[in-house]
């Protein structure tokens, strides 16, 4: 067995993410800072064609203010693989299982209370175009089949993802926060500075963030 | 496979151990475990709640202390029973709405709490998906208990009989929101009524006087398609004409699914212990049974786009009808479950 280690890299456009104080632009040129930002990451897998390294009990919340949040690593049999796979969100069986601990923990303040079900990503902050007195706030969540923003992602490895027995490979993904408001579907904070319901918007909202990881380095130690 | 493997080398390293972990079992975790009883001819729960949280006596009192417990509101004031009190079949006697945190009130009706194994969509609206999370929504809601989930946990770590009997009920002294969840499931899913006159009769050990007979008679023809016997609820959300209260606005259960066919739906209510749940409605706007009926009588909006199909004539009923009907909802009570010592305080 080697150790497969997963770092997240917060960034707004491949520029470090710094809560509170640093600002930054989108797409429309819509300026922001970032308070809050948080993610769910679960069932995570290492595959190739012939072969899945599945984690067990695979939950992690990153949270940007907690930099121990951002990486976990977990044992995977030898081999090579091209594909990481993960789920952005909570799959939908968790979400209707009862009480939870660890990373699902309802303490951990992204379980909705009056509409049962986890928030899978948080972003909040302040945005000189937004009308809701200048705040944005996005908790986006829903696992039923109508409302579901559980995003499947696939990170592909361009050389494949080497691990040896003993060792520890690291994988590094660069998450871009500024995908939230484009790719599949142009957002304006302006437009839309808050989203905490379950519904089209989130729907919306998670297609475009669906797109923001990337695989930025692979290492061996 | 395993266990053999250890066995047998518990067995090699020390014998005489052996004999003691293979009387009292693995570890001095021994809980005194419980069998949740379905009443005969009771359909079973759509799901079992206890399957992945096992019913025990140790997990079940620990359930009733929570319960009990002013610690789970921000001021002390505002424990589960506030809102839940036994004598009225775990509603809250007599208030429409029911009070919370800083002299507020809540938006609803507190409904009784019986009957919860065999419930999978919770509140009026069914926006709450398993018994276990159910409690979040009062202990976090500003107006109810007002408190945070880390707050409540400081305040039971702090409390030795806590400390005791969390690990009575787990194994270890751990005290979180899981176990608590897992606790409180414990003790509001064992609530079962099943035990008021109309049982006794479908047991054949009482009989019905001639207007309850009448009553039963008339609910069977008019009521029991949504009030499905022997829950007297199906479970299901519906739209039964009433109008729309302005000042709160309340669409139900639309403001869970978005859809606008959902609009002014909420769930169908049992009506088991009805004569003392009173006030009525998911807005408690009725007082007595009288009234309900008559909405259904004679109230009910006909022109509401989503009204349930069965109310599109409304329920005509003659004055005797109503009156027998009313007999034979009081049949409902059941006052073995209000007095029952297992479920109160202690």
């Amino acid at each position: 067995m080697g150790t497969v280690k997963i770092v997240f890299r917060n960034t707004v456009s491949g520029i470090p993410l710094i809560l509170d104080s640093a600002k930054y632009k989108n797409i429309f040129g819509e300026s922001f800072t970032v308070t809050k930002f948080r993610y769910y990451i679960s069932n995570v897998s290492l595959q190739n064609k012939s072969d899945k390294q599945p984690e067990k009990e695979s939950y992690h919340l990153a949270d940007a203010r907690d930099s121990t949040s951002l990486s976990f690593s977990y044992p995977v049999a030898e081999g090579k693989y091209h594909d990481l796979f993960f789920l952005l969100g909570v799959d939908s069986i968790r979400n209707c299982s009862g009480a939870q601990t660890g990373a699902l923990d309802p303490m951990n303040d992204m379980f909705w209370t009056w509409n049962s079900g986890y928030v899978m990503a948080k972003l909040e902050g302040a945005a000189d175009t937004s009308k809701a007195m200048h705040r944005m706030e996005y908790h986006i969540g829903g696992y039923k089949a109508a409302d579901n923003v559980v995003q499947k992602i696939t990170l592909h490895a361009a050389t494949p993802i080497s691990i040896s027995e003993g060792k520890e490979t690291i994988i590094t993904i660069e998450t871009d926060i500024n995908k939230w408001w484009q790719t599949i579907d142009k957002i304006r904070i302006a437009e839309n500075p808050v989203c905490t319901t379950p519904g089209a918007l989130a729907k919306r909202i998670a297609a475009n963030y669906s797109n923001m990881f990337a695989i930025q380095s692979i290492s061996n130690k | 496979m395993k266990a053999t493997v250890t066995i047998s080398l518990l067995l090699f390293i020390c014998g005489s151990l052996l004999i003691i972990s293979a009387t009292k079992g693995p570890g001095p975790f021994k809980p005194t475990y419980l069998e949740f009883k379905i009443p005969d001819g009771w359909p079973k729960p759509p799901t079992n709640i206890f399957a992945k949280n096992r019913l025990t006596e140790e997990g079940f009192q620990l359930g009733r202390k929570l319960f009990y417990d002013g610690k789970l509101s921000k001021d002390g004031n505002f424990p589960c029973a506030s809102c839940h009190q036994q004598f009225a079949a775990f509603a809250n006697f007599e208030h429409d709405f029911s009070h919370g945190f800083n002299n507020s009130f809540t938006q609803r009706n507190a409904p009784p709490l019986l009957n919860l194994a065999w419930m999978t969509e919770f509140q009026w609206d069914g926006g709450v998906n398993h018994i276990e999370v159910q409690p979040l929504s009062p202990m976090t809601a500003s107006n109810e208990m007002a408190e945070s989930i880390d707050s409540i946990l400081i305040k039971l770590r702090k409390d030795t009989a806590y400390v005791r009997m969390f690990k009575a009920a787990f194994g270890t002294t751990e005290i979180n929101s899981q176990r608590m969840l897992k606790a409180l499931a414990q003790f509001t899913g064992s609530i079962v009524s099943a035990d008021s006159k109309y049982d006794k009769v479908k047991r054949g050990e009482r009989t019905f006087t001639n207007s309850e007979l009448n009553g039963y008679n008339t609910f069977k023809e008019k009521c029991a398609s949504c009030h499905k016997e022997p829950l007297f609820t199906d479970n299901s959300f519906r739209n039964n004409g009433l109008p729309l209260n302005t000042t709160l606005n309340d669409y139900g259960r639309m403001k869970i699914t978005h859809d606008k066919n959902d609009s002014l739906k909420f769930k169908v209510p049992t009506l088991r212990n009805i004569s003392i749940t009173y006030p009525y409605m998911h807005d408690g706007r009725f007082f007595t049974i009288g009234q309900v009926i008559d909405h259904y009588r004679t109230g009910v909006q006909i022109n509401q786009p989503n009204l349930d199909s069965s109310l599109k004539k409304r329920l005509p009923m003659t004055n005797t009808e109503k009156s027998n009907l009313i007999y034979f909802l009081f049949t409902l009570t059941d006052s073995a479950l209000i007095h029952n010592p297992r479920f109160a305080e202690r």
